[in-house]
């Protein structure tokens, strides 16, 4: 632990304590209710008919025959839905184009996009009927040639996406870009690419460059420079509850929507823009959520469960399969990226360059912008430039996934920092330190750091027993790697009610995925010296709490802990008020310290928090401390993993024998917790370093969607992952928290792929390192010609 | 529709009865029809766990098993897991030891643990991971499941 700044923090009671959490014992014994787990009397159950095609214009959609079987009550598709991007002559408003791309997401309008494109639902007595249903729908399709990676996108004649929608950009802009210096010699090259039919578009959605200081000069300077090519597939966040929606529209035109999500009142506002209500018409109650990365921020199911409600009158629901989840939802970004790192002999980055193209899916929004911010971001670069490109294609509209943007762009970038710090015989964290970002140190992207741990995590990784412990053998390697991750916050709303029994309870916003109620209630504890377990959290629906941001960017210990922290300071405050009043003396001579209130001089006067609780409604009613805020300062995280792998070099199998991941979380509220972010963030990377991909046809369909080819980690693929906190108290927080989720998948692939290295001497570029792929890696290594895929 | 067939079977201790299709699968009779929904559904095809039950004293993805096969057999769901006074010690390790995050998967990890440790009470860490490797958890990996199932075996032999 680091304790330079703790002081502050000695004398916290709860804070740092390890309690079983409020929701533990409803899910240990199944009681906990999910997305899937409710029904209603008269309850229909609905289902989606989806493209088998990747990219096709629908020419007709005649559901009659569906309708008319028995059983089958209702039919949508997206006409159904209301079309208000078609007033905007100027086809520019960009808030009536993103109602357009999320309600074509939901329902397909004029083309298809992706294989599993929703194009109508179907709501009947059972799911069986339902089933049957689709088979009746008859669509006609005009099958167009499918557009599958960043490549292909952007090559003459590929065809265009979204007509008519994303200009070829003025000047050449985007071709000169591309034909820099730093990928002269590269794939990608999109010279001729104007020259095409389709001539004044493109399926380049969006383009983004930051610099600092001057890229050619800092070549220069460097005695040493490392460039290389990466491409990464697609992969899916994996969360083992498939999605989930129920939908009541009721007479009056008011919607009640049951479904687990990361943010139900993002799920209210997007739904009512895709159904084309006021969003104050819905009410969204948030389920228990089974897990969601990412991938639980935008709706799927729920605008379709309610237009099936409103056309039935009943209660509808519908829960996707595991083929729907991999196929419709998610999954992240496909990449190609290219990366440039000069330094001087005694290790000092003097430039670092770098060109990412993610894949957007169907509709533009990839998270390049951030994967773009976060490359460089651990390390103090004096000449910089980083470009980012976000590429249409006719895969699945990419979701969040956990620091979005970040794990590939790092994949790339550490993979180059650890060939530099080789080259120039380094130790690879002594390189990462003495270039290392801290406070004031001046981004790429432009903003200045404040206080961050990035020097105390490297630290801590050198002086770790595993860092320090031998790894020796055949075929064994060692690998590090560093990731960087904003952190986000946003508006949040806490209420905190004083119950007569003593007691609190709390009403908060943020749906809770991994344990964050707890974290949330020990805020409350702390400011109020009363037990955690008197605390009683609950996630209020969209009626019943004020406005709260999704459960997404590392934010709920911070936001929420935060409102909770002021809601508490709000019910001390006037708790405070009434003990003085009762007691005839001034608010300012009472204080309350370890759960009593006690006057600063009369010795006489005290009472217990539990005692002025139960006197509270006969001396001038109930107490409610509230907060509703959106604070700043979530704090960047820093994180740096450490693993040891051996390679089987008959099959390419790789094992992890040992791994360790340190990282600065500001202060860890509840430890357990935060190690298991930390652990559970590495196991994903694991797998998408080791595993995990999409496999596309030249079709584009999808042909793993099952957890059977889809290989996520399983028990037996791992060993424990130790977890080492890091605490470097985040100024603009009470506790000093930084947000912990995100950033743990971030380091994985790269410090993999440099163990690889360290292993057998090769240098992986492409994810994931699955044992096909570093077979044949290790046989075109040992100039035994290629035979795999032969 | 098919017919419906009447099934007798014996759940968490209790003779229950139910009307059901030929093609529904127990899970689906378990949630829908039982309304006993501690069982989840992650994949319906045999590769997450998240359903699993214990038949005659064997683990099996309920997904798998049409519900017509639990004719007079004795299953032990998530539900019965507990003693009627207290939780059982898996339940209490996996509460102590933050062994679940979502918690989506916590059922079936449960269940599946608490036959190796009915059948092995001496499993080691290796063990424990070959058994639970039918069981998908996304949020945690693994770490703290393994020390929570560790810790609870260590409860039982005390008991
Ligand atoms: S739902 Fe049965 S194994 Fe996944
Ligand atoms: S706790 Fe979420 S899947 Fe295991």
């Amino acid at each position: 632990m680091n304790n330079m700044e703790a002081s502050k923090f000695e004398k916290l009671r709860f804070v740092g304590s390890r309690p079983i959490r409020h929701d533990g014992l409803e899910k240990v014994t199944g009681q906990a209710r999910y997305g899937a787990d409710i029904s209603f009397p008269q309850m229909l159950y609905g289902k989606i008919l989806r493209s088998p095609y990747a990219h096709a214009r629908i020419k007709s959609i005649d559901f009659s025959r569906a309708l008319a079987l028995e059983g089958v009550q209702a039919v949508v598709t997206s006409s159904d839905f209301p079309k208000p991007w078609l007033t905007d002559e100027t086809g520019i408003d960009s808030k009536l184009i993103n109602i357009k791309f999320s309600s074509n997401n939901v329902l397909a309008g004029e083309k298809v996009l992706y294989k599993g494109h929703a194009v109508a639902g179907v709501a009947a007595s059972n799911a069986y009927i339902a089933e049957k249903a689709l088979d009746l729908i008859d669509v006609s399709y005009e099958i167009l040639p499918p557009i599958l990676d960043v490549m292909q996108a952007i090559k003459v004649n590929a065809g265009i996406i979204h007509e008519g929608m994303f200009p070829y950009p003025e000047s050449g802009l985007i071709a000169s870009e591309f034909n820099s210096s730093l990928i002269s010699n590269s794939t990608l090259d999109m010279s001729n690419h104007h020259q095409g039919d389709d001539s004044k578009y493109s399926n380049i959605a969006g383009y983004y460059i930051q610099e600092i200081g001057d890229i050619d000069k800092g070549f220069m300077d460097a005695d040493v420079v490392v460039e290389r090519e990466y491409n990464t597939g697609s992969v899916h966040q994996g969360y083992i509850e498939p999605h989930s929606a129920t939908a009541i529209w009721n007479r009056d035109g008011k919607v009640t929507i049951w479904c687990s999500s990361q943010g139900h009142f993002g799920m209210r506002d997007q739904t009512a823009e895709v159904v084309g209500i006021p969003a104050s018409d819905i009410k969204v109650i948030p389920m228990e959520i089974g897990g969601g990365f990412g991938g639980k921020t935008t709706v799927y199911l729920e605008p379709v469960v309610a237009m099936l409600s409103k056309k039935t009158g009943r209660p509808v629901k519908i829960t996707m399969t595991r083929q729907e989840v991999f196929e419709g939802t998610g999954p992240t970004l496909g990449s190609y990226m290219k990366v440039k790192i000069g330094a001087t002999k005694d290790g000092m980055i003097t430039a670092a360059q770098a060109l990412l193209a993610y894949e957007a899916g169907a509709f533009p929004g990839s998270p390049v912008n951030m994967g773009a911010q976060c490359i460089f971001a651990p390390y103090d670069i004096p000449n910089g430039k980083v470009e980012g490109f976000d590429i249409l294609v006719n895969k699945p509209k990419v979701a969040a996934y956990r620091a979005p943007g970040a794990p590939a762009a790092a994949f790339a970038g550490e993979t180059v920092i650890d060939e530099l710090s080789c080259k120039l015989n380094i130790d690879p964290l002594l390189f990462r330190l003495k270039n290392s970002a801290k406070e004031g140190t001046r981004r790429i992207s432009g903003p200045v750091f404040p206080r961050i741990g990035f020097l105390e995590t490297v630290e801590a990784s050198r002086i770790h027993p595993h860092y320090l412990s031998d790894f020796g053998g055949p075929n064994r390697g060692r690998g590090v790697a560093a990731g960087f991750w904003f952190n986000g916050s946003g508006p949040s709303s806490v209420i905190v009610n004083a119950n007569a029994d003593g007691t609190v309870s709390l009403i908060e916003g943020s749906p809770d995925i991994g344990g964050t109620r707890v974290a949330v209630a020990m805020h409350v504890a702390e400011v109020l010296g009363i037990p955690i377990a008197d605390v009683h959290p609950s996630i209020g629906d969209t009626d019943s709490i004020g406005f709260t941001s999704m459960t997404g960017g590392s934010s709920v210990a911070f936001k929420t802990g935060w409102a909770a922290y002021q809601a508490a300071q709000d019910l001390k405050a006037q708790m405070i008020e009434r003990a003085s009043d009762i007691w005839d003396v001034e608010a300012g001579e009472v204080n309350l310290k370890d759960g009593k209130f006690n006057h600063s001089t009369n010795q006489d006067l005290q009472m217990d928090f539990k005692e002025l609780a139960g006197m509270l409604n006969a001396t001038g009613g109930p107490i409610v401390g509230r907060a509703a805020i959106n604070p700043g300062g979530a704090g960047a995280a820093i994180s740096v993993h450490i693993v040891d792998v051996e390679v089987d070099p008959e099959t390419g199998k790789l094992t992890i024998l040992r791994y360790t991941v340190v990282q600065d979380v500001g202060k860890a509220i509840h430890p357990d917790y935060v190690e298991g972010q930390m652990q559970g963030g590495a196991v994903q990377g694991i797998g998408w370093a080791l595993n995990e991909e999409y496999i596309f046809d030249k079709e584009g369909v999808i042909k793993n969607p099952t957890f059977l080819d889809y290989r996520m980690p399983t028990s037996l693929d791992l060993p424990m992952i130790d977890t080492h906190i890091v605490e470097v108290n985040n100024p603009g927080h009470p506790y000093g928290v930084r947000g912990v989720g995100e950033v743990p998948i971030v380091p994985p692939m790269a410090a993999i792929a440099n163990a690889i290295n360290s292993a057998v001497g090769i240098r992986m570029n492409t994810l994931p390192m699955s044992p096909p792929v570093l077979l044949e890696a290790l046989w075109a290594n040992n100039g035994a010609g290629k035979v795999y895929g032969d | 529709m098919s017919e419906k067939v009447h099934i007798e079977t014996n759940i968490n201790g209790s003779q229950v009865e139910f009307l059901c299709e030929p093609r529904q699968s127990l899970l689906e009779v378990l949630r829908d029809v039982l309304d006993m929904t501690g069982t989840k559904e992650g994949c319906n095809d045999g590769n997450c766990g998240a359903c699993t039950v214990i038949v005659d004293d064997r683990i099996i993805d309920s997904c798998l098993m049409l519900a017509v096969e639990s004719q007079g057999k004795k299953i032990t769901t998530i539900e019965g897991v507990a003693y009627t006074d207290r939780l059982h010690p898996l339940q209490q390790a996996f509460l102590e030891n933050a062994a679940l995050q979502c918690g989506i998967c916590t059922p079936g990890f449960i269940v599946a643990a608490k036959s190796l440790l009915d059948r092995e009470p001496d499993a080691d860490e290796g063990r424990i991971r070959q058994w639970l490797a039918g069981n998908l958890c996304r949020c945690t990996g693994y770490d703290k499941i393994v020390r929570a199932v560790l810790a609870a075996k260590e409860t039982m032999k005390n008991e």
